[in-house]
């Protein structure tokens, strides 16, 4: 079966005053319908700039796509119009950014805002938009949503704001919602609140994620597929439980061991990735992860790793994957 | 190795000391109206909180925003005064003191913030910043001696000296908390305040930061008082855990103890909340998520706070504020119902 959507060879840079930043290198990768997807990274990997072009946001300039296809079900939306994709984002792709706050215009009503995007979409008239947008706040578990059409956005919380955002996303029923950080900003409370409906609010449209994060805990819980990312290329793609149990990219490896778990306390100190990410204005040569990387070889220097084949379901770009090896570390000793 | 750095501290008297004692602090921010702004109420901030923090451990601070967690810790270091209340530090009520009189406490008293960055002047070199308390506080008694001493602090936080002459926007996130750590050293203080200390860092930068807190803790003897809502990074660092919830204490215990028995409904949830990475973990675990959001501290509920939200609560919760209870030896809860 053809994927939902489909990836392929993607190149999205920045031109600036310094030179050529690739900020999205030549990724590929591929979400099913209905299924909830990871793009996990740092800050600067390039895992918002690849959500941002797919919905072809991409600020130009300095930011161009400049090769490859992204394919939604079959169609390639590099080569739509900029009046056809203005149909695709919305009605077929949804999106959920970080910060609500700057997503909802402070001067109207959440009812009036929510009314205008379906009415922007769908060809309804104003009552029919209305009620669909009281049940949409319904369905994302606002109260009283009938009095709340008429609030403004700042008498919302965080956390209600950003279930506001994820019923305009929906407010379409699109095949796919790209969710960029949607709860980097909230406690950590009402983070499980949001995604806790995220998650069930998409099964129950069986629209597909594709979750932009850095937070491991919450890719653990929710994705079904993970892609790593690490300056502008996926290092590593395979399902979560792969990526958790059986990582064979350095850098996924060093991620995991770096990150400081709940349910678990082993000695004082935390083990580290040394040295900082590099700039993408100034890629190492061969491996990008290899002044980093403690399974150096020789070859890491000078080679690019393709995309290597791990198991059916699994790639690693990595030549040392078959020495990267988690062992015990993953015997859990939670309660 | 708690007992023995805080026995080879000078001025030390026991190991059991505390350094830092906070008895019933109260915080209140005037609420007013009208023309002539007049009080019609108060914001309690932080509503009768006791604690103590023993020389050389590190009392984490926990809870979500708006629960009085950073009015606290600027309470602490007298950067806002209380309406009530004593905070001790090593045996003198700092409360009491002029401002003359608190100096050499200033010294002694130190924070790091979250993000450097803001607090950085941006066409200050690095080292003049890290440098600058020894000006002001005259502790540097030559130029060379000030040197010394600035190339010594960037050597102990892991940044090379030479970078000294640099501005704070040639450094990323991780580097910049470097830089914030060593000037907040730069007074040799023996307490830390840390709000969010890594919170805005990415995860391999995070525990790189992390471990250099611990070392820099055994080296100097460091008492810490970490602020933070990232229980994951709490469990990692902290000896003792205070949980708050809109000005209140909710529980306190050892983070061990805490950590492996929960009591207060509250602590439970925010436990709750917190994805294990690890995905075979998260699909075994039973979540209870709470409901509705932490409620105005303007306009806090009745009786015990959470009850709003708690889904444990009675009748009796509405009523009377629950008191803090030793419900374990070493293990307070402020819940009816444990």
């Amino acid at each position: 079966m053809a994927a939902l959507l489909e990836i392929r060879n993607l190149r999205t840079s920045f031109f600036t005053d310094e030179g050529e930043a690739k900020a999205v290198d030549n990724v590929s990768y591929d979400i099913q319908e209905g299924e909830f997807v990871a793009l996990v990274g740092e800050s600067g990997c390039g895992k918002s700039v690849s959500a941002l072009s797919v919905m072809r946001l991409v600020p130009f300039p300095p930011g161009r796509i400049i090769g490859g296809e992204i394919l939604l079900n079959g169609r390639d939306l590099l080569k739509l119009s900029e009046q056809e994709m203005r149909g695709v984002r919305g009605n077929e792709i949804g999106m959920v950014f970080q910060e609500p706050m700057t997503s909802l215009n402070p001067v109207f009503t959440i009812g009036h805002q929510i009314v205008e995007t379906i009415r922007a979409h769908k060809d309804i008239d104003k009552q029919a938009a209305w009620r669909r947008a009281v049940e949409l706040l319904e369905l994302v578990g606002i109260p009283q949503p009938t009095d709340r059409m008429a609030d403004y956005p700042h008498q919302f919380s965080g956390g209600m704001r950003q279930r506001v955002m994820i019923a305009m996303a929906l407010s379409c029923e699109p095949k796919l919602v790209i969710a960029d950080e949607p709860t980097t900003a909230l406690d950590v409370t009402i983070q499980a609140q949001v995604l806790e409906l995220l998650e069930s609010v998409a099964e129950q449209l069986s629209t597909a994620v594709l979750l932009i994060t850095h937070n491991l805990g919450v890719v653990a819980r929710y994705a079904h597929r993970v892609n790593v990312m690490y300056a502008g290329k996926i290092v590593e793609q395979a399902t979560a439980d792969e990526i958790y149990h059986n990582p064979r990219h350095p850098y996924t490896l060093g991620l995991l061991q770096s990150v400081p778990r709940m349910d678990r306390v082993e000695g004082s100190r935390l083990s580290t990735i040394e040295g900082l990410p590099p700039s993408l204005l100034r890629l190492p040569g061969g491996c990008y992860f290899h002044p980093r990387c403690p399974f150096i070889v020789e070859r890491c220097e000078r080679e690019e790793p393709p995309a290597m084949l791990v198991t059916d379901d699994h790639t690693a770009a990595c030549w040392q994957w078959n020495e990267v090896d988690i062992g015990d570390s993953t015997v859990v000793k939670s309660k | 190795m708690t007992t023995e750095r805080a026995e080879n501290m000078e001025g030390a008297r026991t190991a059991q000391d505390d350094l830092v004692q906070v008895k019933d602090l109260q915080m209140y921010f005037p609420i007013t109206a009208g023309l002539f702004r007049r009080r019609v109420g108060d914001i309690k901030a932080v509503d009768g909180i006791s604690l103590n923090i023993k020389r050389g451990q590190t009392l984490a601070i926990v809870g979500e925003s708006g629960s009085g967690k950073t009015t606290l810790g600027r309470a602490i270091l007298r950067l806002a005064k209380p309406t009530g209340g004593e905070i001790w530090f090593d045996g003198v009520n700092i409360l009491r003191l002029s401002g003359r009189q608190f100096m050499p406490y200033r010294q002694r008293m130190q924070v790091i913030f979250q993000d450097p960055y803001s607090s950085l002047h941006p066409r200050m070199t690095v080292g003049s910043f890290v440098g600058e308390p020894l000006v002001v506080h005259r502790l540097a008694a030559s130029k060379v001696e000030y040197r010394r001493r600035v190339a010594e602090l960037f050597r102990s936080v892991g940044l090379d000296p030479a970078m000294t002459g640099r501005y704070p926007h040639e450094f990323s996130g991780g580097q910049r908390q470097r830089i914030g750590i060593a000037r907040a050293l730069a007074m040799q203080p023996e307490f830390i305040v840390a709000d969010e200390p890594v919170s805005a860092l990415d995860v391999s930068v995070q525990a790189q930061i992390l471990n250099l807190l611990a070392d820099l803790q055994d080296q100097f003897g460091l008492t810490y008082m970490v602020i933070a809502h990232d229980l994951s990074v709490v469990r990692h660092i902290a000896s003792r855990v205070v949980v708050m919830y809109l000005g209140k204490v909710m529980e306190i215990s050892s983070a061990k103890e805490l950590f492996d028995d929960p009591l207060h409904p509250y602590t439970q949830a925010l436990m709750s909340a917190v994805p294990i990475p690890d995905p075979r973990v998260e699909r075994a675990r039973q979540r209870q998520i709470l409901v509705g959001d932490i409620p105005s501290p303007a306009n806090p509920p009745s009786g015990c706070v959470f009850h709003t939200r708690c889904p444990i609560a009675i009748d009796e919760c509405r009523g009377e504020a629950p008191a803090l209870r030793e419900t374990k030896p070493g293990h307070w809860t402020a819940c009816i119902r444990v």
